[in-house]
């Protein structure tokens, strides 16, 4: 299977990790990955707005480049720039004569992007591509002694038009964790919104979400909580250190990107990571469950 | 005599409700207040007013009691209430179209770079920094 691939801008710096165990866990899974060689900022926030139309070239420039590049399908490893992308897709789609009026402003491409000719997929779903088999072939029948929470967050989920599974009970990424010999921790907080950019405005209430969101995944037995959205983990990670510094009782749990416990499932060294990137050291429960 | 009692009624604000159903062509009318979007906010006990009271604002045109509050600037467009939505209203678009009308009428930026702690942007992912800005700036 060949992919293009679109990285955005965090997993180039305090997002790396994700990308990197992605990439070392595609290439085991013989996926064939290729970084789109030039992409933009998706601008993060859809605009919701019908006649906002400059903030959704962003995303269209993007792939107009992903469709010269040819390939089928464009992976989008962050939830964010995934919700973006694909709604604007959707968005011109559902839209033509808006389509021609973004068409009429980007005059520096010679081609046009109508919708269908690239196919947007997030990294759960080209998972379930390439097949439980495939993965088990990889990772063979061990299972690690590792309880996780999957946190989806709201981006995959929402708006229902581009979800990758069910708004409300989705099982993908638990049905992943279960695929790669780990065991999912299913917890009431794992779709809700971890206060997203609101972090720059209104910090008590991301911090509101982030107690509710850790303390639920360990009091349903959590090792891990797992993320696919750079933005919650920087939120539940450092959010949760400043609250464990204010608070002794409150307890902690680290936060990773899935692909860094998959990787390691699937025999990848975890010294591909950078854990300075992390506020709450994954590295004691790693040793402790003998993977490190 | 009879007593008299009267209500004044707030003014209607025809050019604002124009605005709105243009940017969002969202159809205020069908909410019936049953409140799930307020129940399934995640920010709703720092609003002032709760989605479903700005719904019922909308419903009335009544955009000065919308424009005191803060709630569309508190909301982080995390789509809950949409998809709680009995009634299939797109509460998280209405609250995009409020800020886009507020921002067009009053402050094109409500948002300043250099309020950010220098400390924070260390770690801050990116995609935190547009995206507030996104919202915030027109
Ligand atoms: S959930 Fe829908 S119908 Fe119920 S109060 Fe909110 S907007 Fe109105
Ligand atoms: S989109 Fe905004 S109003 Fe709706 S649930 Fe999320 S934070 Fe609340």
């Amino acid at each position: 299977m060949e992919v293009s691939y679109y990285p955005g801008c965090t997993l180039k710096t305090n997002g790396k990790n994700f990308e990197v165990t992605t990439l070392k866990l595609l290439e085991k899974l013989d996926v064939d990955v290729k970084e789109l060689e030039e992409w933009y900022c998706c601008g993060v926030t859809f605009s919701q707005s019908e006649e906002n139309l400059i903030q959704k070239v962003a995303p269209i420039r993007t792939l107009v480049k992903a469709k010269e590049a040819g390939r089928k399908k464009l992976l989008v490893l962050c939830a964010m720039c995934y919700n973006t992308l694909k709604r604007a897709v959707k968005f011109i789609k559902d839209n033509p004569d808006k389509r021609d009026v973004i068409h009429d402003f980007m005059d520096r491409e010679s081609t046009k992007y109508f919708g269908d000719e690239v196919e947007i997929i997030d990294l759960l779903s080209l998972l379930k591509l390439i097949g439980r088999e495939k993965i088990r072939e990889v990772v063979g029948d061990k299972r690690l002694n590792l309880k996780v929470a999957g946190y989806y967050g709201c981006m995959l989920l929402r708006p229902r038009d581009i979800a990758i599974d069910s708004e409300t009970n989705p099982t993908l990424l638990e049905e992943m964790l279960e695929n790669f010999g780990l065991s999912p921790v299913y917890f009431p907080f794992r779709v809700e919104c971890c206060g997203s950019y609101q972090i720059l405005n209104n910090s008590d209430f991301v911090r509101k979400q982030t107690r509710l969101i850790v303390s639920s995944a360990i009091e349903n037995g959590a090792d891990f909580i797992v993320t696919l959205c750079p933005l919650c983990f920087y939120n539940l990670d450092e959010v949760q250190k400043e609250i464990a510094e204010e608070d002794s009782a409150f307890k902690t749990i680290p936060v990773m990107y899935i692909s860094q416990l998959l990787s390691i499932a699937a025999g990848i060294s975890p010294e591909i990571n950078d854990f300075n990137l992390h506020s709450i050291d994954p590295r004691p429960v790693l040793r402790e469950k003998g993977l490190l | 005599m009879e007593p008299k009692v009267s209500i004044k009624l707030p003014a209607k604000d025809a050019a604002r409700v124009e605005r709105f159903a243009e940017i969002t062509g969202v159809n205020v009318f069908a909410c019936y207040q049953c409140g799930n979007c307020s129940a399934s906010c995640p920010a709703t006990e720092f609003m002032d007013v709760p989605p479903h009271q700005v719904m019922r604002y909308l419903q009335l045109e009544m955009f000065d009691e919308i424009v005191k509050a803060n709630t569309c600037w508190i909301c982080a467009a995390c789509i809950t209430c949409t998809a709680k939505c009995p009634r299939g209203i797109d509460i998280a678009k209405a609250m995009e179209g409020l800020r886009q009308i507020f921002l067009e009428e009053q402050e094109f930026a409500r948002y300043n770079i250099f309020d950010i702690k220098k400390k924070v942007l260390e770690k801050l992912p990116q995609i935190a920094l547009v995206g507030n800005f996104r919202k915030n700036i027109l």
